[in-house]
């Protein structure tokens, strides 16, 4: 059976493969002409193999406490007649390498970007597929949730819940906690913007005939959801997600700065300013330049590419 | 219009009243306020006679509606760090962060609204295509980076301008301005344009794709074809029609700004709202967190129900559901 039903395939030319199938699609070509869009995805690639590689490519890990020497402290960037090598940065005032502790920043502001943006993903998803699929009082509680939230301040219910959240912990577990905590923190906030967007598209969709149908031949509601709606709504998802990562990353430096973020024995790039904001005035502008100049390329670059995918996705510009 | 004005009356109450319950359920379940207020040396009856006389023994929604009572006639209890009045500490603050609001939205505006009509106008020259790319690098910028640069540029490299506080201020009745000395208006400047890097871009981009649309319509054609000075169209003529969003858009970012103030305030040691605000999270004043959150929410819930208004005055569609349906009927 499975044999005569194959036959006629194999005299079709090769189903081509996965890599040629993108190479060949419209949005590979949309971004391809967009110089603006491989500079930055480009950058952005190199920004996240150099995190990620930080323990293989530093000359130091800044956070072992053992290899850090105090007459390596406030030396300048290399380029300064007073530099040293391998310190290409500079050293803070511990002696630690300024590079180093950019690499392992950058490392913990993009998990927390991330991990925020797929919880805030998830959460949204399934609230909003619920509140438009079933409507009535889900519906009724979930939006008007979500309404609340929007009603305050993105940054302000992000501070709130890391300062109470961080406050109710034991000394112990704050920081361990303390990047779990920050990833609800910004995801909190967030993921009403997911669960309009579905649920808009999930109230169109469900009164369509093959949603009809399924549900005739008793397809299960959540598999319909999964499915079949789901990826109906998936493209402003997309873009939304992208331009969020970049928010997600503001929004941790920001709350790091503020000093309810990550705590200075694991910084993250907020967390590295905040530090180096107490030098300002003191001529040591290298400990608080460059993981500004770090934090900017790593959104500048997702928000550029945030940019492209809204215009490729968007089928009037096209 | 009055069935729409009591609808949206309503709910801006209904989300007034579940901010209320968060604050209150801040306030009521993390620390024990009895804890907070009392010093070390209180006996256990004290405790349990303070207990009684704040009520923490009644039930939990005789509590709640005593919290929104006493909220709504602006009384949040006491600071439990320095043990004033909170809405006494709010009202001292509040001058501060308003005029850095206010000169920071001016700033938006003077510098947006002309930017985003150079590249509407000269869509495709090459000062509006670096105009687009610096306002995605205006929107990636994080605000207190800004401030941290401005400050290590024009105070610490070249001196000009003084990196944090207000200046000297003058005191009209309660109301503390900085407006109206030399170095309150010096003060000014660097946090100003700090706080207003982000909404600069906003206005642009917004003034940019509401000019697009205007300079296709016919009556800018036909002002063109009668001869009319390009400049006068533009600036005149296509521009008055886009300024509605803008400044919808500036009333109901202002509720964000003041949001976003905390952290321009932090950078500078501004001593506005939003700094006593992360000072009180800092030491986990409970009472002064409760009160910021329910002011700034009704700052955000008040322009925002201003703004519907507003957009139902102006445009009767918007008005009521009901009401359009049974008109197309009838």
């Amino acid at each position: 059976m499975e044999k005569t039903l194959s036959a006629p395939a194999m005299a079709e030319p090769a189903r081509p493969s996965r890599l040629a199938r993108i190479r060949q699609s419209d949005l590979w070509y949309s971004f391809r002409s967009h110089r603006s869009a491989v500079i930055a995805a480009a950058l952005l690639a190199l920004i996240v193999v150099t995190a990620f590689l930080a323990p293989l490519i530093t000359p130091q890990n800044p956070y072992d406490l053992a290899s850090l020497e105090l007459w390596n402290a406030e030396i300048p960037p290399i380029w300064n007649a007073e530099g040293q090598w391998p310190f290409i940065l500079g050293t803070d005032t511990q002696g630690r390498d300024i590079l180093s502790a950019i690499l392992y920043g950058s490392r913990i502001s993009l998990i927390i970007g991330f991990a925020s943006v797929v919880l805030a993903l998830i959460v949204g998803l399934a609230l909003g597929l619920i509140a438009g699929f079933f409507g009535g009082w889900a519906d009724n509680v979930i939006m008007r949730f979500g309404d609340v939230l929007l009603s305050m301040p993105f940054i302000l219910i992000a501070i709130l819940i890391s300062a109470i959240a961080t406050a109710s912990l034991p000394t112990g577990l704050k920081d361990i906690l303390a990047a779990p905590i920050l990833i609800v923190a910004i995801a909190v906030p967030s993921w009403v913007q997911y669960a309009r967007t579905v649920r808009a598209s999930a109230m169109v969709e469900s009164r369509k005939e093959y949603v009809q149908a399924a549900r005739l031949i008793r397809v299960k509601a959540w598999r319909i959801m999964l499915h079949h709606i789901l990826p109906n709504c998936m493209t402003p998802i997309m873009v939304a997600a992208t331009l969020n990562f970049g928010l997600a990353i503001l929004s941790e430096a920001t709350l790091s700065f503020l000093g309810v973020g990550m705590p200075p024995d694991q910084p993250s790039l907020g967390t590295l300013i905040r530090i180096g904001n107490q030098y300002l005035f003191s001529g040591l502008w290298w400990i608080v330049v460059f993981p500004s100049i770090q934090l900017c390329l790593i959104v500048l670059s997702v928000n550029m590419i945030g940019d492209w995918l809204r215009d490729a996705l968007n089928p009037k510009l096209r | 219009m009055l069935a729409f004005l009591i609808k949206r009356t309503a709910n801006a109450i209904f989300v007034m009243l579940a901010v209320a319950f968060l604050a209150f359920v801040i306030f009521r379940f993390f620390g024990d306020p009895v804890e907070m207020m009392v010093n070390e040396q209180a006996t256990q009856a004290d405790r349990a006679e303070l207990r009684e006389r704040l009520g923490l023994n009644d039930g939990f929604l005789t509590q709640y509606a005593r919290f929104v009572t006493n909220a709504a006639q602006g009384d949040f209890g006491i600071s439990y760090r320095n043990q004033q009045d909170v809405m006494v500490l709010l009202k001292e603050r509040f001058p501060a962060t308003f005029e850095l609001v206010l000169v920071a939205t001016v700033i938006s505006l003077v510098v947006g609204i002309p930017l985003g009509v150079v590249t509407a106008v000269h869509r495709n020259s090459r000062l509006a295509n670096m105009l687009q790319i610096s306002s995605i690098i205006g929107i990636s910028l994080p605000s207190f980076v800004v401030g941290i640069m401005l400050i290590l540029l024009f105070s610490v490299s070249l001196g000009w301008l003084p990196a944090f506080g207000r200046g000297d201020t003058v005191n009209i009745g309660w109301w503390s301005t900085g407006l109206l000395t030399p170095s309150g208006r010096m003060a000014l400047i660097l946090p100003g344009i700090a706080l207003s890097i982000f909404q600069i871009t906003m206005v642009m981009r917004l003034v940019r794709a509401e000019m697009l649309e205007t300079l296709r319509t016919d009556y800018v054609k036909f002002a063109r074809a009668r001869g009319i000075p390009a400049a006068r169209v533009h600036w005149r003529h296509a521009l008055r029609n886009c300024l509605m969003p803008v400044i919808t858009l500036t009333g109901m970012q202002i509720g964000n700004l003041i949001a976003f103030a905390l952290v321009t305030e932090t950078v500078f040691q501004w001593p506005g709202m939003g700094m006593l605000f992360i000072q009180a999270v800092t030491f986990v004043d409970i009472p002064v967190m409760a009160a910021y959150l329910m002011l700034v929410s009704l700052i955000f819930v008040v322009l925002n129900t201003i703004v519907d208004f507003t957009y139902a005055w102006v445009d009767p569609r918007l008005r009521d559901d009901t009401a359009r349906a049974g008109g197309a009927n009838g």
